[in-house]
């Protein structure tokens, strides 16, 4: 009886984490403990039985409880460094009619978080795009985000410093892993102008209904022409901040399965008032996602009232963009989706862009994506139909 | 480690049975002590809600094949030696409480599991560290688990459940981790019932099976 425990003993503590030799030494001082109890009754093997049960716990809890950080979390103690490191990547081949095929490496991502306690935390994004940066190269280096984040009640927190715009679907989680297409929605890419970030401070609540809000006040955008929003980001570049930008975002995840979301964000001025006929903007977003165990669809519609002369003059005073998106997995690993896409950024309907999606996603791993899909595009009167595939990941 | 067995060698190496004796205790005191210690006040609450006798903790050691199928169902070894569960009431009555965590995107969810009978009666998240997915505490989403069990027979290489859960966009990654914690309680569930000689043959719930949706 006493032999097959210790055998058992010692199996247990060999097959988890305990150093061979230790663990071996442990058996031995257990097993001559236990060696007073060869002419023992039944009762007292029992009781023999139960004390190395405790002491089999006891060494447990010792080695859980030196790894441990204060925490009850067993968890929490094997991931015991404050500082976190995550990232994601795309690799994109593109062979598009009209254009030379070609080959990038679309985006290099690092994260970079710290927990200064257990209500100040520090998150940030870097990353590198087209592989190569500088004098005459196709790349550029960027920090997307980096802001402290400090929770002021379980609801409510804020953020201070660089922070992605609280806008569309695509905006804050662009992980190649958790979208369809190779290349990013153009509605979003055109219009939102994901990927949007601004430096300032916002708040950011949640409620039990499944209601969450977010307000930002952030520098706002500075457009060379006062109209052409996407090269109006400032990127925290030593931004001009005359004139601050105002966003607000009501979100409802309440059900399971469905996101509905609206954001208005409004632009004091979007030539940072540099241009004397240029004007106040106003975007307006407004997305649903559902799903319903393998199908989900998404829909999404963004448009900007420029104000300004030289928004009219120009014909931009009005943009807009929507896009349709249904997918359906086949499998854990399988996915399809068709998607179209209708964006203008005039108000000449004779200028209106189209694109229209299909392909297909593998995902070997969760978080490991293969993309593969074919784009009918229409800029104006030019056709840009052709292939992109890709392959992204994000840890 | 290492002064620990130094310990019990120095203690078998007492030949008086008193002082040997009140080592043990000692011994077994503390570990008691890192037993109530360890608890938080939401796991306290939550037990105390669900098991009303004063239950003791006991544990699921994680080893040998148990250990294997733990690492199908998480993708990765569990994060201790051994689980604790506590227990109350007697045959279909029974009940058995797990406090079970698993990492989101970089930080450890604390979940409180309830089953009988193989089934989950109740399924809270006791503590969410992560800076996004709180949608996962709402009940609208916990809800879902309520009467869910393992698909019968168990596939071990594709652990499933009986029913579909829905995520939810943007938190995919804490779905993932609080799916995988009820299949895990499940399947622990299945052991002790199995040495308690209480197993019974798993009675599905006709639903349609399906896995786990990526958004």
């Amino acid at each position: 009886m006493s032999l097959k425990i210790n055998t058992n003993l010692k199996n247990q503590l060999t097959a988890n984490f305990i150093p061979r030799k230790t663990a071996l030494s442990t058996a031995v001082a257990i097993a001559l403990f236990a060696g007073s109890s060869h002419a023992a009754t039944m009762p007292e093997l029992q009781s023999e039985i139960n004390t190395l049960q405790s002491q089999m716990n006891a060494l447990a809890d010792k080695m859980e409880t030196q790894t441990r950080v204060g925490s009850e979390s067993s968890a929490h103690s094997q991931v015991a460094s404050k500082t976190h490191i995550g990232g994601y990547g795309e690799l994109h081949y593109n062979n598009i009619e009209g254009k030379t095929p070609e080959v990038d490496f679309h985006r290099f991502v690092l994260f970079f978080g710290h927990d200064f306690n257990e209500k100040i935390r520090f998150f940030s994004e870097f990353e590198l795009e087209h592989s190569i940066a500088g004098d005459g190269q196709n790349g550029e280096v960027e920090l997307e985000q980096a802001y402290i984040e400090m929770d002021l009640t379980k609801q409510l927190k804020t953020r201070v410093g660089m922070t992605l715009v609280p806008v569309g679907i695509l905006n804050e989680t662009h992980e190649p892993n958790t979208f369809y297409g190779t290349e990013r929605n153009p509605v979003e890419k055109e219009i939102i102008p994901a990927t949007w970030w601004s430096a300032g401070a916002s708040l950011n609540g949640i409620t039990n209904s499944g209601l969450s809000y977010d307000l930002v006040v952030s520098e706002g955008l500075n457009t060379p022409d006062g109209f052409n929003i996407r090269k109006g980001r400032q990127k925290s570049s030593k931004a001009i901040a005359s004139d601050l930008a105002y966003t607000g975002r009501l979100k409802y995840t309440g059900i399971p399965g469905l996101e509905l979301a609206a954001t208005a964000r409004h632009e004091s001025n979007i030539s940072q008032s540099q241009l004397t006929d240029a004007g106040a903007a106003t975007l307006l977003e407004t997305h649903i996602i559902y799903s319903k165990e393998n199908f989900t669809a998404k829909a999404l519609y963004a448009q900007w009232d420029i104000e300004g002369n030289a928004a009219k003059s120009n014909n931009a005073d009005k943009q807009y963009g929507y896009y349709l998106e249904p997918s359906y997995k086949i499998s854990e690993n399988w996915g399809v989706f068709a998607r179209y896409n209708e964006w203008n950024t005039t108000t000449i309907d004779a200028n209106k862009n189209t694109q229209t999606d299909f392909g297909v996603n593998y995902w070997p791993h969760k978080q490991v994506v293969f993309k593969a899909d074919y784009q009918l595009k229409k800029v104006g009167s030019t056709e840009q139909n052709g292939i992109n595939l890709g392959v992204g990941y994000s840890f | 480690m290492n002064n620990l067995a130094l310990f019990l060698v120095s203690a078998k190496q007492i030949s008086s049975k008193p002082i040997r004796a009140l080592l043990l205790v000692g011994l077994i005191s503390f570990s008691a002590q890192i037993h109530a210690a360890a608890l938080s006040e939401e796991s306290a609450a939550f037990l105390a809600s669900h098991l009303q006798e004063n239950p003791n903790k006991q544990y699921q050691w994680l080893t040998g094949e148990v250990k294997k199928q733990v690492t199908l169902v998480l993708d990765h070894p569990y994060y201790t030696l051994r689980v604790p569960y506590w227990q109350s009431g007697r045959d279909d009555n029974r009940k058995t409480v797990w406090i079970l965590e698993e990492i989101g995107k970089h930080k450890p969810i604390t979940v409180g599991i309830v089953i009988q009978n193989q089934q989950i009666k109740s399924l809270r998240i006791l503590k969410f560290r992560e800076s996004r997915g709180w949608e996962v505490e709402l009940p609208t989403f916990t809800q879902q688990f309520d009467g869910i069990a393992l698909k019968s027979p168990v596939d071990l290489n594709n652990i499933d459940l009986t029913t579909h859960i829905d995520g939810i966009s943007g938190a995919t990654l804490s779905v993932r981790a609080v799916t995988k914690l009820s299949k895990l309680a499940l399947l622990l569930q299945q052991h002790i019932d199995t040495k308690q000689g209480s197993a019974k043959q798993l009675t599905p719930a006709p639903v349609k099976t399906h896995s786990l949706t990526n958004h």
